[in-house]
């Protein structure tokens, strides 16, 4: 049983030249957007369908696209914003990317059937800075647009009008939680607002904004073309539509794949070539690092969808599955993960700023050699004390990988603690390493 | 309202309140460090996490609203386990320098962790360390103590009006730093000492000199200027080592200016005179009080009585107490003079015997805030009144609009609607075009008397002037205001304006016209109450120019530099050098006083008795916090002492309250305050839109704020700021520059009348075109004239000598 990929976000994958205004035009492209405007189809219908189709936020935090578009006041007086998320920045995650360098007509598309919908004049797409190349295919279709009539003054002669402009970050991960990203377009420092106010009432400019990311508005088009029904029955309950899989690790294939909502790990592995070099699977992080990490024992039966791995222990996060093979040595894995969050902590709130590096520190003693058996409840600790007292949900996504990869490998760190050296390279067995 | 619960109490909240507010109405303390009920909410300590029923995680109290019937515990395992957390966190990295930390005794961190903090730490990994940044004379840093609470950075940026400090890098690299090479010179910086919950930024002079807990703390009145900030002084062994506010909403709320905390140091300067001094034959004697006094008395009373009571001439500076200018003024009439004055940096009194009453801001202090629309006349108001500015900065932030009528462009820091930036010549004929805008405005009925509405017949209005109208009169970009509520302030420049009366007028005919506040916002602590005391020439005596003007044969000057404190310094150092008799009560031994024939050591105001009087009207009478230094006195001693050796009636005072008594006539003080403030003037003045001058160049002399009054230029941290250091001693705009052939940084003479000087020709771009910026109160222009008047510059030819001006 070989699963297949259901393109609706990559939807130009395999054409040639495929980001390109003619390509998508050819796919249809562009063509719910024009129904949608000169037939003045009620944004209150437009919410309804993106609600029936299950469509969760693929930013990671997995919230109801219509819901969150049902947030933004109906009247208001002055400048309504549209923010795209396009920075995506966490080790293992890459989708966003080559929706814009494969795809960037359906973003655009998806972006100003939003803003037709959410009543929003100017929008901006937030991108990473470290991909120079695909900001730049992103500003040409931008200008392809805009040039045919897709963007500007007066589209379609209807008296919607939407500008859209392409903001790119300098690579900054906390930039991509959604209300540092809207400091960082106004030209402030990037950091993450407190919340309440959500960017609905107070966002770009201190006007009501909805943000959502890059593959949610992109899904936004072949939900208005198909309907929220259809969408809805490519996934299962809870998680409709498709979803890009980041795969990178000990696969064959790594790379994006955009599957339905659902799909066993298995199948999904299968699809990526399954694990490199025959080697066995050890353990995965579904989601990216700010999810658990789960042992292969308790992936290999999940489904890839929002239900399936909250069962499995874990999250669907933004679909970043980093695979693990049975060489990994667990202890030095989570050094370097911990290390990503201590150095992109915004340092703004006193348990990130100050937990993130004593974790770090703690754990990379624990490979320099001098680690003790209390470390292991210490990290525990802290990482427990970061959780849920931070402003924004990097302080999370730190404890995360140190609680789950504790609790799951404790005996690979307590061989390491006592020995001074990784299991692993010692040639010790996976399978003596107990399951817990 | 909404009803809420806090640890089992329940509580009436407004809407709107967040749970802190709510639980400081009840008196529940809950630990905090980043939230300031006068900054903006932060949320980034997380020390004031609390638990929430039916919320999962604890939230911060600081930044979290409360809503109907919310259930809140401060002190349950859940938050208590919350908050040690965060203690812990902040200490990992915190140094454990406590014993050697000024912080130590007033710190947020020790005391916090005293109740949150775990007796060992279980960090046992490398601690941070964070160079540490120089940032200027008065605040001294400790990086490494900092725990990025941003309450510094959001002081200078919300209250300060500038972002001078801000929080650079991520994570555990993040720390406070000021721009690249720049210090923090908001004139408002010592604040952030205080606001700083930790020992990384304290006072500089202050540091290193005393425990917190060896302090003596006594109450008293900030002396130099209007507000009257109250403060607390600090004490060791007698000496005054450090100033802090006392909270006082309505005036200076918890801050306090740089000038009101620093100037302190001038207190125990070497300057400082510790005996009385007769000179004899040119040369110093140090002597004891009753020789001074006795000679002091008996040589004004034998000048008086051969050349006549007209020949005393009494100036008194208007940071005196109230007290001090009483008994000065009584001791001139017993005399038989009425040549007394506290106005020294004035030189134009044509409203002298026009005025109803005495002169005040016109409203009270917390007012300024909720005014709409304010235009300001004359005043940089930084400079002049920076805890005001801050309220006006406030105000629009809030909304108000705020323009000025000033000869200089200099940056409030405050968003500007309109200005009128003009010579200072020029002001009076943008005033008659504000007042004709505002007259032919249809809604305000109120009629002009012919004698003015003739005089504006000719008056052409530009267009910032009819913008400055529309604005005070409530228009708005997208809504006029029917009944706004605005406020007219003439700041120090106008009072020292040559045409200060008119100025005056047109003003207060706009303020009429279009139903504004209208006031004088005054220079020295107690002018008002030098007003109300009456220190002023009354039945055609001199004034504090004409007294110089037509120098006289005796003085007395009470706490007065005279080249430093009067308009014309020229004139002042003239009219003394030429006295026979000069009797200066002092704090200070002074080059300016070295004419004087006695000088008489007075103590300054924290080593008397006395009353200030603000500029909002608001009486203050504070005591001595330490006791006189050497032989000094307290002023209103030795002007008793002096009335009697001078054997004149009524200088029979036991107490400083009994002059106060004497003052008020036995009265409530508020009652007498209540019946004299008033700003009206008995008559129109004339006004001349159009007067011709002979100079193509006026100067603009301010005062600079460190250089205000003999204590504060004598505060070396005050000094040693860049408002100091780096002043501009003659500013020209770069284009005038030009064309008066001058190179930027050049020598030039400088002329005024029979004085001259030798400044520093420095390009600045916020003076007008005819004008020259030329501070007052300081040595290198004590040789000059009028602060704002007529100046010649030339250019000094190459070959000559350059030699420095000889203050
Ligand atoms: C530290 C951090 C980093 C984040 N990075 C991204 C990101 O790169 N891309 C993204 O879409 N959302 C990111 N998010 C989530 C956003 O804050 C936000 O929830 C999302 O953009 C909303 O869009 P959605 O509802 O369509 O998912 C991040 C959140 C956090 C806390
Ligand atoms: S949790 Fe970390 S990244 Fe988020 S605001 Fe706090 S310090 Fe910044
Ligand atoms: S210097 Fe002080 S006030 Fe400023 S952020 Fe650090 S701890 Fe807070
Ligand atoms: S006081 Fe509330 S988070 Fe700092």
């Amino acid at each position: 049983m070989t699963a297949t990929q259901t393109l609706v976000c990559l939807r130009t994958a395999g054409q040639a030249d495929p980001a390109s205004l003619e390509t998508y035009l050819k796919l249809g492209g562009y063509a719910q957007l024009k129904r949608l405007v000169t037939e003045k189809v009620k944004a209150t219908e437009i919410i309804s369908q993106v609600k029936l189709s299950g469509l969760r936020g693929r930013g990671g935090a997995g919230f109801p696209t219509g819901l969150k578009w049902s947030f933004m006041p109906r009247y208001f007086d002055g400048t309504k914003y549209l923010v795209c998320n396009t920075d995506e920045g966490e080790p293992g995650t890459f989708k966003d990317r080559d929706i814009i360098r494969y795809n960037p007509h359906q973003l655009i598309e998806g972006m100003a059937i939003a803003a037709y919908t959410l009543g929003a004049r100017v929008g901006y797409n937030y991108i990473h800075g470290e991909i120079w190349q695909d900001y730049e295919i992103f500003e040409a279709a931008l200008d392809e647009a805009r040039q045919a009539g897709y963007l500007g003054e007066n589209l379609f002669g209807t008296g919607f009008s939407f500008d859209l402009h392409a903001v790119h970050g300098y690579g900054a991960y906390i930039c991509g939680e959604e209300t540092a990203l809207i400091e960082s377009i106004e030209g402030k420092k990037g950091q993450p607002r407190f919340k309440p106010p959500f960017p609905a009432s107070y966002g770009v400019f201190g006007k009501p904004t909805n943000v959502n990311n890059t593959e949610s508005y992109t899904s936004i088009p072949w939900i208005m073309e198909h309907g929220g029904q259809a969408f809805q029955e490519l996934g299962v309950a809870n998680s409709g539509g498709t979803k890009i899989f980041s795969i990178s690790g000990h696969v064959e294939k790594p790379g994006n794949y955009e599957v339905n909502m659902g799909i066993s790990f298995a199948e999904l592995l299968a699809l990526a070539g399954g694990v490199w070099k025959g080697r066995q699977l050890k353990a995965v992080i579904p989601g990216g690092p700010s999810t658990a990490v789960l042992p292969a024992s308790a992936i290999i039966g999940a489904t890839m969808d929002y239900d399936g791995l909250s069962k499995a222990g874990s999250s669907l996060g933004a679909g970043s599955m980093i695979v693990m093979d049975e060489t990994t040595c667990m202890v030095k894995a989570l050094k370097r993960l911990s290390y990503f969050f201590f150095e992109e902590s915004c340092g703004q709130c006193t348990p990130c700023r100050e937990g993130t590096g004593w974790l770090y520190r703690v754990i990379k003693r624990i490979v320099d050699g001098q680690g003790r058996m209390e470390d292991l409840d210490l990290l525990t600790d802290v990482s427990s004390n970061i959780s849920g007292r931070t402003i924004c949900a990097l302080g999370d996504a730190a404890a995360t990988p140190v609680l789950s990869f504790i609790k799951h490998f404790r005996p690979e760190f307590e061989y390491y603690i006592q020995h001074g050296r990784s299991m692993v390279e010692d040639g010790v067995a996976v399978e003596e390493v107990a399951y817990a | 309202m909404l009803n809420i619960e806090i640890d089992g109490k329940v509580v009436e909240v407004e809407h709107g309140s967040t749970i802190i507010d709510a639980a400081d109405q009840l008196g529940i303390a809950i630990p905090r460090f980043c939230y300031h009920k006068k900054l903006s909410v932060a949320a980034n300590c997380r020390m004031c996490l609390v638990q929430v029923e039916k919320f999962n995680k604890p939230l911060p109290a600081c930044a979290t609203p409360v809503a109907d019937g919310m259930k809140i515990f401060t002190r349950s395992k859940a938050a208590v386990e919350a908050q040690q957390s965060v203690m812990e966190f902040l200490l990992i990295n915190h140094p454990l320098d406590c014993p050697i930390c000024d912080q130590g005794g007033e710190c947020d961190l020790q005391d916090i962790a005293m109740a949150y903090g775990a007796p060992a730490s279980r960090y046992t990994e490398e601690k941070r360390v964070v160079i540490n940044k120089n940032i200027g004379p008065l605040v001294a840093t400790d990086m490494t103590r900092c725990i990025q609470c941003t309450r510094c950075v959001r002081f200078l940026k919300e209250v300060g009006g500038m972002m001078e400090l801000g929080l650079i890098n991520r994570g555990e690299h993040a720390e406070i730093t000021a721009y690249v090479d720049k210090s923090v010179d908001s004139e408002l910086s010592g604040n952030i000492i205080d606001l700083c919950p930790v020992g990384a930024l304290t006072s500089k002079p202050f540091r290193y000199t005393a425990r917190s807990w060896e302090l003596v703390r006594r109450p008293s009145i900030a002396p130099h200027d209007g507000l009257g900030s109250q403060i607390e002084v600090h004490i060791k062994d007698g000496k005054v080592l450090r100033v802090l506010p006392r909270e006082k909403e309505t005036i200076n709320e918890c801050w306090l200016s740089d000038r009101d905390r620093f100037s302190y140091e001038g207190l125990n300067s070497p300057d400082r005179l510790k005996v009385p001094m007769i000179k004899h034959h040119g040369e110093w004697h140090e002597t004891d009080w009753k020789t001074a006094l006795e000679f002091a008395g008996g040589h004004l009373k034998e000048i008086v009585g051969t050349h006549g009571s007209d020949e005393l001439g009494v100036l008194i500076s208007p940071n005196s107490t109230m007290e001090e200018a009483h008994l000065a003024t009584k001791f001139a009439h017993g005399l038989g003079s009425d040549n007394v004055d506290y106005r020294l940096r004035h030189t134009d009194f044509r409203h002298d015997g026009k005025r109803l009453g005495v002169i005040w801001m016109g409203c009270n202090i917390p007012d300024v805030q909720e005014m709409d629309r304010i235009l300001v006349i004359g005043s940089n108001l930084r400079n002049e009144h920076p805890l005001l500015a801050q309220r006006i900065r406030r105000a629009v932030a809030n909304g108000a609009e705020l323009s000025v009528v000033n000869p200089l462009d200099d940056d409030p820091l405050i968003p500007i609607k309109h200005k009128a930036i003009c010579s200072p010549n020029d002001m009076v004929n943008v005033l008659s075009q504000i007042l004709k805008a505002v007259s032919g405005m249809e809604r305000l009925s109120l009629c002009l008397p012919k004698s003015l509405s003739d005089l504006l017949e000719g008056v052409r209005v530009w267009d910032n002037s009819q913008a400055i109208a529309l604005s005070l009169t409530g228009h708005g970009e997208t809504m006029d205001l029917i009944s706004p509520r605005s406020a007219v302030f003439l700041g120090n420049i106008s009072q020292h304006h040559p045409r200060y009366t008119e100025i005056f007028s047109l003003a207060e005919a706009i303020s009429s016209l279009c139903g504004a506040t209208f006031g004088v916002l005054s220079a020295g602590a107690n002018s008002v109450g030098a007003n109300l005391v009456g220190a002023m020439p009354k039945a055609g005596g001199l004034n504090a120019r004409t007294m110089l003007e037509s120098p006289r044969k005796a003085y007395v000057l009470v706490n007065v530099e005279p080249e430093l404190d009067c308009h014309n310094a020229a004139l002042a150092k003239q009219a003394i050098e030429q006295a026979e008799c000069v009797v200066a009560l002092t704090a200070y031994k002074s080059e300016a006083l070295e004419d004087a024939t006695v000088l008489l050591p007075i103590t300054p105001f924290t080593e008397t008795s006395g009353t200030f009087m603000s500029m909002e009207g608001r009486v203050q009478s504070f005591t001595a916090v330490t006791k006189p230094l050497g032989e000094a006195r307290p002023g209103w001693k030795v002007l008793r002492v002096l009335g009697n050796v001078a054997g004149l009636h009524g200088f029979e005072f036991d107490s400083s309250e009994e002059v106060k008594d004497e003052i008020f006539g036995g009265e409530k003080p508020s009652a007498v305050v209540w019946r004299t403030l008033n700003n009206n003037l008995r008559e129109l003045i004339d006004v001349e839109i159009k007067v011709k001058l002979d100079s193509d160049l006026q100067r603009v002399g301010e005062i600079p704020q460190f250089q205000s009054d003999a204590i504060v230029r004598r505060s070396p941290p005050l000094q040693k700021t860049k408002q100091v250091t780096k002043a501009v001693l003659a500013g020209i705009h770069p284009e005038q520059l030009t064309k008066l052939g001058i190179n930027e940084g050049e020598k030039i003479l400088v002329k005024q009348g029979t004085g001259s000087a030798i400044l520093e020709a420095k390009a600045d771009i916020h003076v007008p075109h005819g004008c020259v910026r030329i501070p007052g109160a300081i040595a290198a222009t004590a040789s000059l004239g009028d602060l704002l008047g007529e100046i010649y510059i030339e250019r000094i030819p190459a070959t000559a000598p350059q030699e420095e001006v000889s203050a």
